[in-house]
């Protein structure tokens, strides 16, 4: 298992621990031993993580170390071959994927686009849409209400990737996975998303983001874990990665030299 | 004598025309003429052989076992056809059974049900051939393009699936578009059918010598059967196939 942060919020380092017995029990996946990706090529190979804070959690590596991978199982949309995640204390796999993919909801490098406008996109995630919703969500992540009944197809790359944000903030998730959601944008695009991504981290809604960005990832993240390989790298505090003892980790985190 | 009844030198005269498709490639060089011989020489070598075999069934007094038993093998044979047009499609050999055996239960039940033909070999034969002839490329087309909009399409999927729908409800929008793009070519020919094209079935019937107005009322019953029969198998072959791209925890298996 990873070393806690000392910088780590108290509530969320007992709710490692305890958060059974907690009413409202911060969101914290556990991973033990887990190995995922091909039967006969495992990308991730025994990987022991616990994601216990608020805020952004970065996940940085090179690519092919098993980013998305990782952040693929959390919310189901793949298995590990071996080991057991938990979320809010309970074995993933017990989870209804429907269910946990609500609570735990997912943006892509690609915000993917639904045929129709946004509101039609919205209305995926959220059946019982009305118009005072849509337009609170479009506030939330920044967008003139008018877009609503635009098509889809026709936003630009930062506006299709902060509806992507805004249909998934529909589901009322308690986690937020990010996987190089500015990957395919401009600067300036680049810029809006990842203020979008602090709002929702400073809303109480916890992030895990992945990012191949040292500057975003400086920018974003309290904490951050390190893959190489398929394997924890480094784990901890970005202050603590800057110094830490693997070069390859403190480039990774973009350490000052 | 019947004015269908084609003899030896008949049918020698008709291969005049296989010589002149044969002339046009050796002149333009199309380098087409073993296949064209191939074909016209597999087509003359299956039909006698399927002639002489509906002899044994079609006959009034054959027990109607011997026309099951042709169904069984016409639908086993349909099914190897379409698993060796998409062997990578999972089941597919299984699944495409299964549709054409559903389509054929649900046309041939309407029309013997109704007894709008006579169930006998003579009919329940050549009906139930049209229904996996007219069936089998549309049910190939589905197989092929939704197991590769799964694969294309992936991220929209995923995205939909991420949102907390069900495998189902995220395949569905594309599961809606290839039955829609398996179905529009057969509705398109049944609008057409007399103006541009004259069915074979009728022009069959016409030449065979039976009043035009009868063949009509075949022709049509049979249009009808093949729109069922298409709409049936696509049916069951997308709804069996989009099973077998998830598993059972709303998760898209990646075929890569």
């Amino acid at each position: 298992m990873g070393t806690y942060p000392a910088e780590c919020p108290r509530h969320a380092r007992q709710g490692a621990h305890s958060y059974v017995s907690r009413v409202t029990a911060p969101p914290v996946f556990e991973l033990r031993d887990v190995y995922a990706g091909p039967a006969d090529a495992p990308i991730l190979k025994g990987i022991d993580l616990v994601v216990p804070c608020d805020g952004i959690l970065a996940v940085a590596g090179p690519s092919g170390s098993g980013k998305s991978t990782l952040l693929r199982l959390l919310n189901r949309l793949d298995d590990p071959l071996s080991g057991t995640i938990t979320w809010e204390g309970r074995d993933l796999a017990d989870w209804d994927p429907k269910e946990l993919r609500r609570r735990v909801a997912m943006v892509f490098q690609q915000a993917p686009i639904f045929p129709g406008t946004v509101r039609d996109n919205f209305l995926v995630a959220l059946p019982e849409l009305d118009d005072e919703r849509a337009h609170h969500v479009l506030d939330h992540v920044g967008m003139p209400r008018e877009l609503l009944d635009r098509p889809a197809d026709r936003l630009s790359g930062g506006e299709a990737q902060r509806m992507s944000i805004a249909r998934a903030l529909l589901t009322d998730p308690a986690v937020l996975l990010a996987d190089e959601p500015t990957a395919a944008l401009d600067f300036a695009a680049r810029r809006t998303v990842e203020d979008l991504g602090l709002e929702v981290a400073t809303s109480g809604v916890p992030l895990v983001w992945i990012t191949h960005d040292t500057t975003q990832l400086r920018r974003l993240a309290n904490h951050a874990v390190v893959l190489i390989a398929g394997e924890v790298a480094a784990f901890g505090h970005i202050s603590e990665l800057d110094v830490h003892d693997d070069v390859r980790v403190r480039e990774l985190v973009g350490a000052p030299q | 004598m019947n004015r269908a009844d084609i003899g030896l030198l008949g049918l020698a005269a008709s291969s005049i025309l296989i010589a002149v498709a044969l002339g046009i490639s050796l002149w333009r060089r199309l380098g087409l003429e073993r296949d064209l011989l191939v074909a016209a020489l597999r087509a003359l070598v299956q039909l006698l052989i399927v002639g002489f075999a509906l002899q044994l069934v079609v006959d009034d007094d054959d027990p109607l076992v011997f026309s099951l038993l042709w169904l069984v093998v016409m639908h086993v044979f349909a099914a190897y056809t379409t698993w060796r047009r998409a062997k990578d499609v999972p089941s597919v050999f299984a699944l495409s059974l299964l549709a054409y055996s559903a389509s054929a239960v649900v046309t041939l039940g309407v029309l013997f049900g109704f007894q709008v033909y006579d169930l006998e070999g003579r009919t329940i034969v050549p009906l139930a051939g049209i229904v996996v002839g007219n069936s089998l490329s549309a049910t190939v087309l589905v197989s092929r393009r939704l197991f590769d909009a799964a694969k294309e399409r992936r991220p929209e999927i995923e995205g939909r699936l991420a949102l907390g729908l069900s495998a189902s409800d995220a395949f569905r929008p594309i599961l809606r578009e290839s039955l829609r793009t398996a179905l529009v070519p057969q509705i398109e020919s049944t609008k057409a059918v007399g103006i541009i094209a004259l069915p074979g079935a009728m022009v069959g019937l016409i030449l065979a010598g039976v009043d035009p107005a009868d063949a009509v009322r075949v022709q049509i019953s049979v249009m009808y059967l093949v729109l069922g029969s298409v709409a049936t198998t696509t049916a069951v072959m997308s709804l069996g196939i989009s099973k077998q791209l998830f598993t059972r925890s709303d998760q898209l298996i990646r075929r890569d």
